[in-house]
């Protein structure tokens, strides 16, 4: 192998790191849903595509950027999570598994719809200063709004650590997770940890929407796309592990780019749908996955 | 006594009678003779190629007000529909135009779109006239109901890759190895089959290394740009569509990549929604592409009227060409006097139009509804407007190849 080839796939493999942390931030929020309700967010790609545009209108029409705006679009998300979850996500808890999937189905379309309706279909872009600024590192190069979102991604991750391992409410979700009838004998007030569970997935999405748009243009179309790449990741990961969520998005993101190096670009979801499939044979629960993980 | 007032057969048929009665009536009086012809200018207008859809719009917008200047008495009844960029929309919405009693469609700027449209025209027999699309397919496909006004992708890339060679010889620089990142959409299909087919027929004076094909719907190009760059071609040819083309050259600017860059005959660079976004890393890019002749007499009225009605807008090849799709129709309609579509179609097969706007020959079409005449220039964008470099003959400003680095003094 050629120096020039390995700089390459070197650079391909510091890429797809850069993007799969944006992709594991994305369906980590999948992951802590399913993980603590077992409810399947089927409008997960439609609530990050919101996301997207709310950080897109905060641009362009107060000049705020993505970055800036994260924090708010979180906040925004959490509390339309946890709205949406007492209202409405609740009474479908303990109904059959088709039901739950309909009634997520109809709130992606609305919110789908909803995008269409108010954006339009045209696709729409975050110009920032740095869009075409690049960090150099030896004979790398980094693409410096990826770096940033990644940055960004990982410390936001972090905190979702920090908030599960050492806060009594995340350490409470822990423990209805683990022990739904526990929880309920120790008197945890289950059904509000539910809701704030779905608070703070929904928030997950909301701030990779704002992270994402840095990078990619969004269009309402975008949602399919997005909530399939984030089942994928969470399968590969470990459906409900949120290490596994982040381990899937780093190796999506890594085989993509190295698949795109060494065969055809055009060819490169093949490759995550590739690793689906040896990991479904191989590991059903996924790499990170317990086995009584439905 | 009582009234029965439920629904009984007698009252069924007579319902269906003064419902369905006035349909026939209604679809013949739209079929027959209308006061103008009716023109259905079909178009992205939103999506993804939603803002070349426009400035293809805004030929049609004031081709009346052209057509009145330049004394040829014809008013245009012109319905506007959009495609969404997508093909399954263009062909309702032809569907939809020919039901609302359009005598002749026009569009569609894409070729996967106009092919949508084509079929649909030839099923109901009208005239498509197209002013934008380079697939072969259509007017290679035996449809009997189409006339094109642009130059096919085969004819481009011949006369792209002569145009590359002018280029070099006119910069005295010739690049020895190059590469082709393409679109795998319809049209550029089309290209990288041409390309692979001909390249050798083409004798130019380098090795093509590499040629990296994307999806029409990909939002990174990050992964495609890095394996174009591993090839470490010389000249890095570019086809590409409007938001593609600016994601491809961010990545060349980010990832630091300079090479020659030259569109060997795709749309996109020379674009007014290409440069202003990407402001000075737009600068001097090269396009090899149908250009409107200036000189023209129709031209500067076309401009004049571009100008007023549209004074925040960039006049381009693409409201020029959508104008010539009217200035054709218009010519049709007044030697075929009615706006029977059989009639229309025979007309627009012989038609021969002397002054219009577009460089090249008459327009006229071939037996398979080609028009042979069109010329292309090399265009480099100029201080943020693409400007005829070549040939030398036309030029409207200097050559300046290999273009400056990214980050060089005179891309300001």
């Amino acid at each position: 192998m050629t120096s020039d080839f390995l700089l390459s796939l070197a650079q391909a493999i510091a890429k797809g790191l850069l993007t799969g942390m944006v992709y594991g931030l994305m369906a980590l929020g999948l992951s802590v849903i399913f993980g603590v309700m077992r409810v399947v967010n089927f409008a997960h790609g439609e609530m990050m595509v919101v996301g997207m545009y709310l950080a897109w209108a905060a641009f362009s029409y107060a000049e705020v950027t993505p970055l800036i705006s994260l924090p708010l679009i979180a906040l925004l998300f959490f509390a339309l999570g946890y709205v949406l979850q007492r209202g409405l996500i609740s009474p479908f808890i303990n109904r059959p598994e088709h039901q739950q999937f309909l009634l997520l189905l109809a709130i992606a379309t609305l919110l789908a719809n909803g995008a269409l309706a108010v954006a339009g279909p045209d696709s729409r872009v975050v110009q920032l200063d740095s869009q075409f600024d690049s960090y150099e590192l030896g004979p790398l190069v980094f693409d410096a709004v990826r770096v940033h979102a990644a940055v960004a991604a990982l410390a936001i991750a972090a905190l979702l650590w920090l908030f599960f391992t050492r806060t009594r409410t995340g350490k409470a979700i822990r423990a209805a997770a683990d022990n739904h009838m526990g929880a309920l004998v120790v008197g945890l007030d289950v059904r509000r940890l539910y809701a704030f569970t779905f608070g703070v997935g929904a928030a997950c999405v909301g701030a990779a929407g704002a992270l994402m748009i840095t990078i990619v243009p969004v269009t309402p179309f975008l949602a399919a796309e997005y909530t399939l790449l984030a089942f994928i990741i969470v399968i590969v990961g470990g459906l409900g592990s949120m290490t596994g969520a982040l381990l899937g998005g780093l190796l999506i993101g890594v085989s993509e780019a190295v698949a795109g190096l060494l065969l055809q670009p055009s060819l490169k979801s093949m490759f995550s749908f590739g690793l689906l499939i040896v990991v479904l044979l191989l590991r059903p629960q996924g790499l990170l996955g317990r086995k009584d993980a439905r | 006594m009582t009234h029965n007032r439920g629904l009984t057969r007698r009252r069924a048929l007579t319902g269906a009678a003064v419902l369905g009665a006035p349909l026939p009536l209604r679809y013949a009086s739209a079929q027959s003779a209308p006061a103008n012809l009716k023109v259905g200018l079909i178009l992205p207008t939103s999506g993804a190629l939603a803002l070349i859809g426009q400035a293809c719009r805004r030929g049609g917008d004031i081709a009346n007000d052209v057509l009145a200047e330049a004394g040829i008495p014809v008013k245009l009844d012109i319905v506007n529909y959009d495609t969404e960029t997508k093909a399954d929309v263009a062909r309702i919405q032809a569907e939809k135009a020919v039901d609302a009693g359009c005598h002749v469609l026009m569009g569609a700027f894409d070729s996967g779109q106009t092919v949508a449209i084509a079929q649909v025209c030839e099923q109901r027999g009208i005239p498509l006239v197209v002013n934008i699309a380079a697939s072969p397919p259509l007017t290679e496909s035996g449809y009997k109901f189409i006339v094109r006004n642009f130059p096919t992708a085969p004819q481009l890339l011949k006369a792209g890759f002569d145009m590359q060679k002018e280029l070099f010889k006119a910069s005295g620089v010739t690049p020895k190895t190059a590469a082709l990142i393409c679109l795998n959409d319809t049209i550029g299909a089309t290209y990288i089959g041409a390309i692979k087919a001909n390249f050798a027929k083409f004798e130019m004076p380098y090795q093509l290394l590499d040629i990296v094909s994307y999806d029409a719907a990909a939002k990174d190009l990050s992964i495609e740009v890095a394996k174009a760059k591993a090839s470490k071609a010389e000249l890095l040819m570019t086809i590409c569509k409007l938001n593609d083309g600016k994601l491809l050259f961010g990545e060349l600017v980010k990832q630091r990549w300079e090479p020659m860059i030259v569109n060997p005959g795709g749309p996109a660079t020379y674009e007014p929604d290409f440069i202003k976004p990407l402001g000075k890393y737009a600068e001097f890019a090269v396009s090899v592409v149908p250009r409107v002749d200036p000189t023209q007499p129709m031209t500067k009225i076309l401009e004049k009227h571009h100008a007023k009605r549209f004074p925040n807008a960039q006049f381009d090849l693409d409201a020029g060409f959508t104008f010539e799709a009217m200035l054709i129709a218009a010519h049709a309609w007044l030697d075929a006097k009615t706006t029977k579509p059989d009639a229309l179609m025979e007309v627009l097969r012989k038609v021969k139009i002397k002054d219009h706007v577009i460089i090249g020959g008459p327009i006229e079409f071939d037996a398979k509804g080609q028009n042979p005449n069109i010329q292309i220039a090399a265009l480099q964008n100029i201080q943020r407007s693409p400007r005829v470099v070549l040939p030398k003959a036309a030029a409207e400003a200097e050559l300046v190849f290999p273009q400056p680095g990214w980050n060089d003094k005179r891309r300001t």
